[in-house]
């Protein structure tokens, strides 16, 4: 029998209908799967295999029923910012030990209610601060990919490193991650993977882990276009749980997968060509806009004035909201406590041990930015740079672009523990530079893997897209993947 | 702007976070990198520019005020870290 664990979604779904073989058997390759390789890669934080095989066997039952749902029998990895009942549910973090949710994430309930399997918990960074997945309070995952002829241990991405690690080395058919500045396409471009951040609101923001509100977004990270589209219309819903769900119906994207792009207009924005970028992307980006032409499409210089603000403007805002969104880690109701001499102590002494680095920063630099006095030179002024930030998407879109084309990342990955990264906050801040954008408009952004560098390491670009025009990317998005191809790493793990 | 060494104490107490002096040293030149970083917003004219205040276009929703959920103090104390006859418990706090 070939290797379960190479089929993709879609085709798990034929194999499943036509008994090829059951979702027990297709549950136990992966339980195998991570047993022999989490050890090396860590991208699990938490396996539950009794969970998985209870699931994998109401499948088989449903299947035989003639019930079988959208994800039927499918294996996911769940990032660990998503609350799943009874199931580790830490964001990364020590100051979450040992926190096992009474209720589950919305996002979650809708995957398992389409049949879904959970293998268990995938690695982050802490509440989602970080590119690398080095911040995480379970140790940095490690990338299944290595440069050729190296030994090197690369990061996967982050935040949601484990997501895109475990995706790229098979360890789950797909998985759940969040995006608030780039989370999800940038490991996604790291590892080869497709990652899609829908528009804000597209996707119910119930039961995960909040860390900037008005930006967060979940969304699959998958190893192919059309199995990133199956994960994202069982993921979006309506949800009257989530105050900013969007009331809009959940189209059926997988339809729209291998339509022709004739027609539609793709903008290549000027301001993404920045200073230190490979050579190697930006030749890849041109190649990508050959692509489309080549598929009929309308290539269209496009400018974004506003782009370099989005970054620090972005360091402003998410602090702030994190500064807020984490002041509930007291001690008190849930997770790590120290005691202390009296209430205040506690706190502090509880959120000193609690918090690694990279948030303590965040949490600081948030505080400092909305404290008496500086409301209004920082966040006032940063929430008006995000308005014509977005404006300058608007006036795009207005003139008839249907979607924009760039690169995900201005870089391959990286090594574990890299100098240059460790020793400057900001230089790790830019690796979100092309993604975060995005986010701060509130769109939808694709990343799909689009070939190799010199050193056999994955690159990836970024389709940004109308408001809840999702289908639209994934249309376009498959265009890439039939040009480029599909990447997989050598197994050494 | 910049921060000194006292600016990052006062915060991290703000912030409820315990620092010893070493670390506000640290945090210090981490702090001023990210708002030195973020200083380039001030060449932007933001003249007559609305902050952004919801992303997308919509109405917050309201729904009618009536009780759709409760009755689970024993889920929600679940995860305390300390708790007693159905109450969080916390260090004393009045005399």
């Amino acid at each position: 029998m070939t290797d379960l664990t190479c089929l993709t979604i879609a085709e798990i779904g034929e194999g499943l209908a036509v008994k090829d073989f059951s979702a027990l058997e297709l549950t136990d390759a992966y339980l195998a799967a991570i047993e022999g390789g989490n050890g090396a890669l860590n991208a699990y934080v938490a396996v539950t295999p009794e969970k998985a095989r209870e699931m994998a066997k109401a499948s088989d039952t449903r299947i035989t029923k003639g019930e079988a749902g959208l994800l039927e029998g499918v294996p996911l990895g769940i990032k660990d910012l998503f609350c799943t009942e009874g199931v580790h549910s830490q964001a990364g973090s020590h100051i979450l030990d040992g926190f096992k949710p009474t209720y589950e994430s919305t996002v979650t309930a809708n995957l398992w209610a389409d049949g879904a399997v959970m293998l268990g918990k995938l690695n982050m960074d802490e509440f989602a601060m970080g590119s690398s997945n080095e911040t995480s309070h379970y140790g940095p995952v490690v990338s299944p990919w290595r440069a050729r002829g190296s030994n090197m241990a690369l990061v996967p991405g982050g935040s949601s490193g484990g997501s895109a690690a475990a995706v790229a080395a098979r360890l789950c058919a797909g998985a759940t991650a969040t995006d608030t500045g780039g989370s999800i396409r940038q490991p996604a471009a790291f590892t080869g993977t497709v990652g899609i951040k829908p528009t804000y609101g597209r996707c119910s923001r119930w039961g995960i882990v909040a860390f900037a509100s008005s930006l967060d977004q979940a969304g699959p990270i998958a190893r192919t276009v059309k199995d990133a589209a199956i994960l994202m219309k069982s993921m979006a819903s309506i949800d009257p749980k989530d105050s900013t769900s969007a009331d809009m119906e959940v189209p059926d994207y997988p339809a729209v997968v291998g339509q022709s792009v004739k027609g539609m207009k793709i903008g290549i924005p000027k301001e993404y060509r920045v200073e230190g970028m490979p050579e190697e992307i930006e030749a890849l980006w041109h190649k990508g806009a050959e692509w489309y032409r080549d598929a009929g499409a309308e290539i269209v210089e496009v400018s974004l004035p506003h782009t370099k603000y989005a970054l620090p403007a972005y360091y402003i805002v998410a602090p702030a909201e994190a500064s807020s969104n984490l002041a509930r880690y007291d001690g008190v109701r849930y997770g790590l406590r120290v005691d202390g001499e009296d209430i205040i102590d506690m706190y502090e002494k509880t959120r000193a041990a609690g918090f690694g680095r990279e948030v303590k920063r965040r949490v600081m630099i948030g505080t400092y930015v909305l404290s008496a006095g500086y409301y209004d030179a920082y966040y006032l002024r940063a929430q008006k740079v995000r308005t014509l930030i977005k404006r300058d998407f608007e006036e795009v879109f207005e003139a008839g672009v249907d979607a924009i084309l760039t690169p995900a990342t201005p870089s391959a990955a990286f090594g574990v523990a890299d100098e240059d990264m460790a020793a400057d906050p900001v230089k790790m801040y830019l690796n979100d530079v092309f993604t975060v954008t995005v986010n701060m408009a509130g769109l939808p952004g694709i990343a799909v893997p689009a070939g190799l560098d010199e050193k056999g390491l994955p690159l990836g670009l970024q389709l940004i897209g109308r408001p809840f025009d999702e289908a639209g990317l994934f249309k376009a998005a498959q265009i890439i993947e039939d040009a480029a191809g599909s990447f997989a790493p050598d197994r050494w793990w | 702007m910049s921060v000194d060494s006292s600016t990052v104490k006062r915060v991290a107490h703000l912030a409820r976070i315990k620092v010893t002096d070493e670390e506000a040293e640290a945090l210090r030149g981490e702090l001023n990198a990210i708002l030195g970083f973020v200083e380039q917003l001030n060449e932007v004219d933001v003249t007559g520019v609305e902050p952004m205040t919801s992303v997308t276009a919509m109405r917050l929703k309201a729904r009618s005020d009536e009780v759709t959920d409760g009755g689970k103090a024993a889920a929600i104390l679940t995860n305390a870290p300390v708790s007693e006859d159905g109450y969080f418990l916390v260090p004393k706090v009045v005399e």
